[in-house]
């Protein structure tokens, strides 16, 4: 049997949900206009009021929101209570010039954890299971997350976070965890490890797992289930709109229901801005109805993706959004981690390399790999392996400062990297998902 | 008294070392000594020439990346020991050996090692004091 977390609202009807979005949205639009003199301006500018915005039919006037604007307003200027209200931060991957900031107030903090309370129990769990949480714990949204989740839904939770696969394989097979949360590769990983160690599905305890913060494959998730001997669940997230659980799979396994009682979906055009209907592929963008402390309303998540509004068979009546396609921006996202091309550049460029540069991603026994490759330049050449190799290691470690994960530094000859005409290649993209 | 050594860059892959030498070969560079050093990653070919000028150039155009620096050429009695008396030296200099190869003239008897050191001038004067016989650029091209 179907279990819900919240099953009055997990069910609820069609009209029932429209009818909270529309009080919320007009609510949220006024506590934006009267906080966030950033937003207000935006609005202003289109010749808005809150007046003009009576409910979910109204929502398309708003104007967008974007990473560009958390730049802008960084840090404090699109938080909509005063400090004193807020209690957390979280922050994605440290990223200059592109880092998000996000406020919660202890409310909005309950809402998150709600939604990943959701998202457990669509996986099976109750309080009768032992959930470990391998993701990462601090200023990515993914440990924090899930850990709460946990809490709501009365499990016992193993905060491991992420890393140290030894000790993660001992705590799921000492304390016999049924849940599984972290990144779909890691889940991988840990499965190839307990399969190298000998061990059967049979003797994992492990019955379901929730894996997000990247993209995955159908075929990997037959693996990932094969291998564990489990069901795996896919999440959605992202930090700007609280963090993992904006979305999750429930048993039918066909999308995930996005907690439509907190956030709008809405996929527009990411050419002309303009709402697509439902079933049509394009940008997702999110209008968050519900958390006040960062309340951001039309987020365009740069995410292609399609909603489906088709009955689910697990009696949940939210819409349901497909995995994401793709990205409307260059964002790479590798090991759980968002990658922009340019702060690669960046780094090249400080560190006196020339802007001729490529970056290889690519997915190794199912973990992502990033190999950037830097042509050798008569500057930087010495006669010396040492030296040379020293000044190797200073990007390597430059790239890990501003991406915050390690990437391979590949010295390649000059002129080897393929000019191309127009706009350059900068990305190799070999992963298959 | 030191030797001129170019250094090329080349990129692990197949053929890069083949690039190098047919591109000297086509424009008639000699080569009187050469040497190869690797990680996983790059390699370096260390190589002395009869026409130090001619070859930068032809490098150059050819687009390869490269550096030339002062190496010291030494001239070791071909027989047990030759190569340990030199390094004695510089051991009691205090000089350390950054890299070091060795190759034969075609002269019966003598050996020849490429020494790249810390403080060039200082061991140069104390292999010559102790009747070490460093070889020029001149010499090394009538090889």
């Amino acid at each position: 049997m179907e279990r819900y977390y919240q099953p009055e609202i997990e069910t609820a009807s069609r009209e029932q949900i429209k009818q909270w979005q529309g009080e919320r949205l007009v609510k949220q639009v006024r506590h934006v206009w009267d906080n966030v003199p950033y937003y207000r301006q935006k609005m202003q500018e289109k010749g808005l009021t809150p007046d003009d915005i009576k409910g979910t039919e109204d929502l398309h006037k708003l104007p967008f929101l974007s990473k560009y604007d958390l730049r802008e307003a960084y840090p404090y200027g699109l938080m909509g209570e005063p400090l004193k209200n807020c209690v957390r931060i979280q922050s994605t991957s440290g990223t200059t010039g592109k880092r998000v900031v996000a406020f919660y107030t202890q409310h909005d903090i309950d809402i998150w954890e709600d939604c990943c309370a959701r998202a457990i129990t669509a996986a099976g769990g109750t309080d009768e299971d032992v959930c470990q949480v391998s993701y990462g714990y601090g200023l990515f949204t993914g440990g924090p997350g899930l850990n709460g989740g946990s809490h709501k839904v009365g499990c016992l939770t193993i905060p491991t976070s992420s890393g140290n696969t030894e000790r993660q394989i001992m705590f799921i097979r000492d304390l016999s965890a049924t849940i599984l949360c972290c990144t779909p590769s890691y889940a991988a990983y840990l499965g190839e490890t307990m399969k190298e160690m000998g061990l059967t599905p049979d003797q994992i305890p492990l019955k379901a797992g929730i894996f997000g913060a990247e993209a995955w494959s159908e075929e990997m998730r037959q693996d990932i289930q094969k291998t564990l001997g489990i069901k795996a669940y896919d999440i959605y997230g992202l930090t700007e709109l609280s963090g993992p659980g904006v979305a999750f799979e429930c048993s039918a396994q066909t999308g995930m229901h996005i907690n439509e009682d907190h956030f709008i979906p809405e996929i527009i055009d990411p050419q002309t801005g303009e709402v697509l209907p439902d079933g049509e592929q394009g940008e997702l963008v999110f209008t968050a109805i519900t958390k006040t402390a960062f309340p951001l309303l039309r987020y365009r998540t740069r995410d292609i993706c399609v909603l489906s509004r088709e009955k689910c068979p697990c009696g949940r009546t939210h819409v349901k959004m497909s995995k994401p396609r793709g990205r409307s921006d260059d964002m790479l996202i590798i090991r759980g981690v968002n990658v922009f091309p340019s702060q690669i550049e960046t780094v090249l460029l400080n560190q006196g390399y020339p802007a001729n540069y490529q970056i290889i991603v690519d997915r190794v026994n199912h973990t992502d790999t990033l190999d950037v490759q830097v042509e050798m330049t008569p500057e930087m050449f010495t006669d010396s392996v040492g030296e040379i190799e020293k000044r190797q290691k200073e990007l390597v470690n430059g790239l890990r400062a501003m991406l915050g994960l390690t990437a391979k530094v590949t010295l390649v000859a000059p002129k080897s990297i393929v000019r191309s005409e127009g706009k350059a290649v900068r990305v190799i993209d070999k992963r298959k998902i | 008294m030191s030797v001129k050594q170019i250094s090329v860059f080349l990129e692990n892959k197949p053929g890069a070392l083949a690039d190098l030498t047919r591109t000297l070969a086509e424009n008639e560079i000699d080569m009187r000594a050469f040497s190869l050093a690797e990680t996983s990653d790059f390699g370096i070919a260390r190589i002395i020439v009869d026409d130090l000028y001619k070859t930068t150039t032809v490098l150059k155009d050819a687009g390869f990346i490269h550096a030339v620096s002062s190496v010291l050429a030494v001239k070791i009695p071909d027989v047990p020991g030759g190569l340990s008396h030199v390094l004695a030296i510089l051991n009691e200099e205090n000089t350390n050996v950054e890299y070091m190869y060795a190759f034969l003239g075609a002269q019966a008897g003598s050996a020849y090692m490429i020494f790249k050191v810390a403080g060039h001038h200082k061991a140069a004067a104390a292999l010559t004091a102790r009747g070490i016989r460093l070889v020029d650029q001149e010499e090394l091209s009538e090889l």
